[in-house]
């Protein structure tokens, strides 16, 4: 009993530990930014630098989210003229508790994007005593809106949209779709589900041969594409719903000796831009690839200037999401959005 | 006389019967015969392997078989590892997804260096693989060392590679998705060009039969069940209860790097979140649908493989049949249910008895109409 | 004291898949009696048990309980005819409180009210006069106490008849001269009381009545005055036996040159359970016996000599040539065999078959990397289990599901298959019924006059008498005499035992 109870303890020192040494690099760049405050700050108007605190997900928790945070990163600098400190949790409590350290430093900005949607009511409250400005970006969350000052979120049906609309516009004569989806329940498997589902039940000529949840996993498409084939049914379009399950899926049909691409028998759509899947589409081995927008820096900087210059920003707005055709991509594309 | 040889055979039967049902892999050969012919009731060509060519021109054989034994080949293989520790440890490992992660993203940093998308791969493949091994190794220590020398539950002692595992693997790439040049690295997980049958199977049965041979020709086997069933008794006759157990989380560290070779090769890159996702509950789930007892003790290795086998059988057919995604869960978990209550040993004690009690009834009423008839006469 | 009939089972059969278990047994029972059942391992002893507390249903027969008939078709139905039984294994929740094991599963579903539960263990407990605390944890009790709360607990349900099975089995002497005296104290209230057990002595010294019986029938109730222990004997083996008789004489001793080889020796050995350092030999042939009460630290003592418990100091020879044993393996290597007290929790591997446990031990010293193949396992299985005349279906029947006897019988020949020079025997009779236990004493004296070197421990002073030619006498962890020759006597083991007051 008493070794459980150590270990459990080591457990959470050696957590701990790892949670340091990610908020000991907070602190640091944080103080090499102070450092060289007077040095730096050409930019940003007054001259003086713009303090703000920025919540995040754990960049870790996936590439999009990986990508997300190199923006912020980049955009908020001593050179653009901000003095920006990061946090990151995937833990509301968490993120609360750093919310309320940053609130405590007087940051002029708070930059949020919530792991959870509720619990947010009273630091926002506070937030805003204290004359703390908060922009939430990439999610919202249940709160009064007049407790923060504008959302960036990314539309999911739209990107679903999006992408069924390019899918439409290929003009097959049939549409015979392998569907595979993300993990059932979560925003982005519910917009890129929505507007095929509903393409699906207006149009005539549009099947789905098979749909079916291979959970963002790459080697479960892999299987669901792998039994269609075996079943013996035809098919010419795999619908995923991200980059890496589009990927599994045509593993199976490289092994079945399926074709796929631009001009060949099954049309390939992924979703996220990953950086390897853009490369895909412009060796014209995949068809398309819908954005999930990560870049949300320039929008928040945006409103911030806004803000600054005594104007009054959208409340929620809505990014720009990309979809990128094979046909029609270039290198700079990959370089630009691929993440 | 003649009453007692027209009841011989009978009784004959009935103890085969008993025998069989009762056997520890009959549940796990009843559940495939009974996957099989649900399958093939609903697709005549089931069991049709057909000869094609894939992208690349190379002859592959496919079909619902090849199929499923190409896919259940990692959980096959942990389930090798999965059995030894269970037995020993009388508890599962459950960092395996985890540590096929960090096993996984460690050959992908051997082979692609530092770049993420390098044009040829920095390091030969078994050096990576070997790499692998020595990571697997490693993870397996860890945990090892955890459950044997400081008697923590394996369930608690491997919580800590479950919850960190995945953050060690994309830490070990700098959260970069490597993405492997070499069409060579493809083959693990697919095919040689040359050879039809998908490599994961060569694989699995290397495994298998070096599993065999080291039964054989090693104490492992009764050693692991004695520790597994009286440490204090195995301890008395000169076996080494910490090292077992240690060397059965190392088996099963080797095992774990095996299957992702597997894995990472189907892809040719890693996804540090999903990456063999789960896959440590389906080891456990092989083991017990084979009918070992989850509590450690005795074992049989070769009803885990066919666990592991039923459990893919099984996920292949549901794909098949289209089940909704929202109900997938509950219909896996119901079959599973169904099997592992099957399976258990207690279960299968009553059926042999059921069996058993028909067998005497049978005599019974043989008799009595024996006598019947003696009376008539 | 009146003689007032308290139960009485007449006729009772009872059938089991081919075996006829219990045949027309009779059985009765006065008010503030106390019982022995006597009879072999399989006599019918635990089936007559299982069917007066509703475990088994008998066939035929009627049970009667204060003169009135009564129908008992679960153990729930005895509990409330007022039959209640201690089992020899503990079988309370060691993590719950004394109280709350006195008062478990009998709140009816009530809240129970914590403090009123306490009182009234408290106050059993002191009538009892138990040496325990109602609010302390059950597991910190020592056995004797744990098995006395079981029977508070039976008596507390207000019973009339208790069954005692084998309750004495893992406690000391003073621990059973305790149980007694509660056992005497319930007899004046009038509880009946049946007891059973394999110790002789046990039996003449507190019960008043025996009834003995024999595969599956009743031999007969006799008082115990009228039953003198050789004829006890004889009627439970179903032979008249020139008593016990003098098996020592029957086997010569060893007589060799080598005779006198310390095979064998120990200089201020010491191990981590507690004993103190001590000395020790034995030579070539010869049986020896570690004996003094349980707890003493005999059983220590070879422990430590077989490396079983962690050795903190001393020398070790074997031949005369000075060798380290730091763990069983190294024992074992240096022909060193033990065969541990606790059958089922150091002894079997239960889950095994019998040829595995029996292969184990020489298997271990052939190693790791040279497992023996099916034939040979076989072979040594079916020779050992021939010698030792053990009772199994086969060699691949799984020793848990072998009686008692049997069991220490597979783990006698797994360590005999080793072939030691010298064999530890740590009380391989308990619990055994009387035949296999004369088989094993034989036993040991043939393998003695054959070269081994034997010690020998065993709670029963006469078994050791019968078998050993020299005896260590412990006390308090610590060896305080060395008997042999004309001193080897139940009165000089005794005084050696208690005396020491006057030495110190």
């Amino acid at each position: 009993m008493k070794k459980v109870v150590a270990l459990i303890m080591t457990a959470c020192v050696a957590f701990g530990l790892m949670a340091c040494s990610k908020s000991d690099k907070k602190d640091t760049t944080a103080a090499g930014e102070k450092e060289t405050e007077a040095a730096g700050g050409n930019e940003g108007g007054s001259g003086e630098l713009i303090k703000v605190g920025i919540i995040n997900n754990d960049p870790n928790e996936s590439g999009y989210r990986t990508a997300n945070d190199a923006d912020l990163q980049k955009m908020f600098c001593k050179e653009n003229g901000y003095d920006a400190s990061f946090a990151y949790s995937l833990k509301n409590d968490e993120q609360i508790k750093y919310a309320q350290g940053f609130i405590q430093d007087e940051v002029d900005y708070l930059l949020l994007s919530a792991a959870d949607t509720a619990g947010w009511d009273t630091v926002l409250q506070d937030a805003k005593n204290a004359g703390v400005k908060v922009i939430l970006f990439d999610r919202t969350i249940d709160a009064d809106p007049s407790l923060y000052e504008a959302s960036i979120v990314s539309d999911m049906d739209k990107e679903g949209e999006t992408a069924v609309n390019w899918l439409a516009e290929q003009g097959l004569s049939e549409y015979n779709v392998i569907h595979i989806q993300g993990v059932m329940g979560s925003a982005a498997q519910q917009g890129r589900s929505g507007a095929l589902d509903k393409k699906v039940a207006a149009e005539g000529n549009w099947n789905i041969v098979k749909q079916q949840t291979a959970e963002w996993n790459a080697e479960k498409a892999q299987q669901i594409v792998q039994s269609v084939i075996d079943s013996g049914t035809s098919f010419n379009v795999i619908y995923a719903e991200n980059d890496d399950m589009a990927k599994g899926a045509v593993a199976a049909l490289d092994a079945a000796g399926i074709s796929h691409g631009v001009g060949k028998d099954v049309i390939v759509m992924g979703f996220d831009c990953n950086k390897w899947a853009l490369e895909e589409l412009l060796k014209q081995n995949w068809n398309y690839d819908g954005q999930c927008n990560p870049f949300q820096a320039s929008y928040i900087d945006n409103i911030i200037k806004d803000l600054e210059a005594g104007k009054t920003p959208e409340k929620t707005i809505i990014m720009d999401e990309k979809g990128f055709d094979a046909k029609t991509i270039t290198q700079a594309d990959v370089d630009n959005y691929g993440i | 006389m003649s009453n007692n040889d027209t009841k011989a055979p009978a009784n004959k039967f009935f103890t085969v019967v008993k025998k069989v049902v009762s056997h520890q892999m009959f549940i796990p050969i009843m559940a495939l015969l009974i996957l099989a012919i649900v399958n093939l009731a609903f697709d005549p060509n089931f069991f049709k392997i057909t000869l094609g060519k894939n992208n690349a021109g190379n002859p592959i054989l496919s079909g619902p078989l090849i199929t499923i034994l190409d896919y259940g080949a990692e959980t096959a293989i942990l389930a090798i590892g999965m059995t030894l520790v269970t037995a020993a440890a009388g508890g599962q490992d459950i960092s395996v997804g985890a540590t096929i992660a960090i096993a996984g993203s460690a050959m992908l940093r051997v082979l692609c260096g530092t770049n993420p998308s390098p044009d040829t791969i920095q390091a030969p493949i078994i050096v990576a693989f070997l790499v692998a091994c020595l990571v697997g190794i490693a993870c397996g220590a860890f945990n090892g060392a955890l459950v044997s020398f400081f008697k923590i539950q394996p369930m608690i002692a491997t919580l800590i590679l479950f919850t960190a595992g995945r953050s060690i693997a994309a830490w070990i790439n700098y959260n970069k998705l490597p993405v492997v040049p070499d069409p060579k690295f493809a083959y693990f997980g697919g095919i040689i060009p040359g050879i039809p049958v998908p490599t994961p199977i060569f694989i699995m049965l290397a495994c298998v039969i070096i599993m065999a041979l080291v039964l054989k020709f090693t104490n492992l086997g009764l050693y692991t069940q004695s520790v597994g069933i009286n440490e204090k008794s195995a301890k008395l006759n000169g076996i080494n209860p910490i090292a077992i157990k240690f060397i059965a989380f190392v088996i099963l560290g080797l095992c774990v790097a095996v299957a992702a070779l597997i894995k990472v090769s189907r892809i040719s890159t890693i996804n540090y979140s999903v990456i063999a996702k789960d896959i440590e509950m389906d080891a456990i789930l092989a083991v017990a649908l084979g009918g070992n007892a989850l509590s450690g003790g005795k074992f049989n290795m070769w009803a885990s493989i066919l666990g592991a086998y039923v459990f893919q059988f099984l996920t292949t057919t549901l794909y098949k049949f289209n089940i909704a995604s929202s109900a997938l869960p509950a219909y896996k978990a119901t079959v599973v249910i169904l099997l592992v209550f099957f399976s258990a040993p207690k279960v299968r004690e009553m059926i042999g008895k059921g069996f058993k009690k028909m067998k005497d009834s049978m005599k019974n009423r043989r008799h009595k109409a024996a006598t019947a008839s003696e009376g008539e006469a | 004291m009146d003689e007032y009939r308290l139960l009485e089972m007449r006729g009772i059969d009872k059938t089991f898949p081919g075996v006829r278990a219990l045949q027309n047994v009779d059985f009765s029972l006065n008010a503030g009696e106390i019982h022995a059942l006597m009879g072999e391992n399989g006599a019918g002893k635990s089936t007559l048990i299982k069917v007066l507390t509703g475990v088994y249903t008998k066939d035929a027969g009627t049970i009667r309980l204060d003169g009135k008939e009564v129908k008992i078709h679960s153990p729930q139905d005895a509990q409330n005819a007022g039959i209640s039984t201690v089992y020899q294994e503990i079988t309370l929740c060691p993590n719950l409180s004394v109280a709350e094991n006195m008062f478990i599963g009998r709140g009816n579903g009530k809240i129970t009210n914590w403090k009123e539960m306490n009182d009234r263990a408290k106050t059993l407990l002191e009538r009892l006069d138990i040496p325990a605390k109602a609010t302390q944890q059950l597991a910190n009790c020592s056995i004797a106490v744990q098995q006395m709360v079981a029977i508070a607990r039976a008596i507390d349900m207000e019973c009339k008849v208790l069954i005692l099975d084998e309750p004495t089995s893992s406690l000391d002497e003073q621990e059973v001269e305790k149980l007694f005296g509660l056992m005497r104290d319930l007899k004046a209230m009038g509880v009946g009381i049946i007891f059973v057990t394999h110790f002789l002595d046990q039996v003449y010294e507190v019960c008043d009545k025996i009834t003995v019986l024999r595969d599956g029938q009743l031999v007969g109730e006799y008082e115990i005055r009228d039953l003198p222990r050789v004829q006890l004997v004889a009627k439970m083996l179903g032979k008249e036996m020139d008593d016990l008789s003098d098996i020592k004489g029957e086997h010569e001793a060893y007589h060799s040159p080598d005779a006198d080889m310390k095979i064998f020796e120990a200089e201020k050995l010491q191990s981590n359970a507690g004993i103190k350092p001590f000395n020790f030999h034995i030579q070539k042939g010869e049986v020896n016996g570690f004996t003094g009460l349980l707890g003493s630290g005999r059983s220590e003592c070879v422990r430590a000599i077989f490396g079983a418990d962690r050795v903190i100091g001393g020398k070790v020879k074997v031949k005369g040539k000075e060798v380290k044993i730091h763990k069983p393996k190294d024992a074992m290597k240096n022909g060193i065999a033990y065969l541990p007290e606790d059958r089922k929790v150091d002894g079997i591997i239960g889950d095994l078959s019998v040829r595995e446990n029996i292969i184990l031990a020489l298997q271990v010293m052939k190693g790791f990397f040279k497992p023996f193949t099916k034939a040979q396992a076989y072979a040594f299985a079916d020779e050992y289990i021939k010698k030792l005349n053990i009772k199994t279906a086969s060699a691949d029947t799984p020793i848990k599901s072998l009686s008692g006897g049997n069991q220490q019988k597979v783990i006698l020949a797994r360590w005999l298959l080793m072939h030691p020079e010298y064999l530890i025997l740590d009380e391989p009779t308990r619990g055994i019924d009387v035949g296999t236990k004369v088989d094993i004493q034989k036993l040991v004296l043939e393998l003695a006059s054959g070269g081994m070197s034997i010690t020998f421990i065993s709670s029963e002073t006469d078994e050791m008498l019968r078998t050993c030619s020299r005896l260590i006498v412990m006390r308090d962890r610590k060896v305080v005499g060395e008997l042999s020759g004309d001193d080897l006597t139940q009165s000089m083991i005794m005084s050696t035992i208690a005396g020491g007051e006057s030495d110190e």
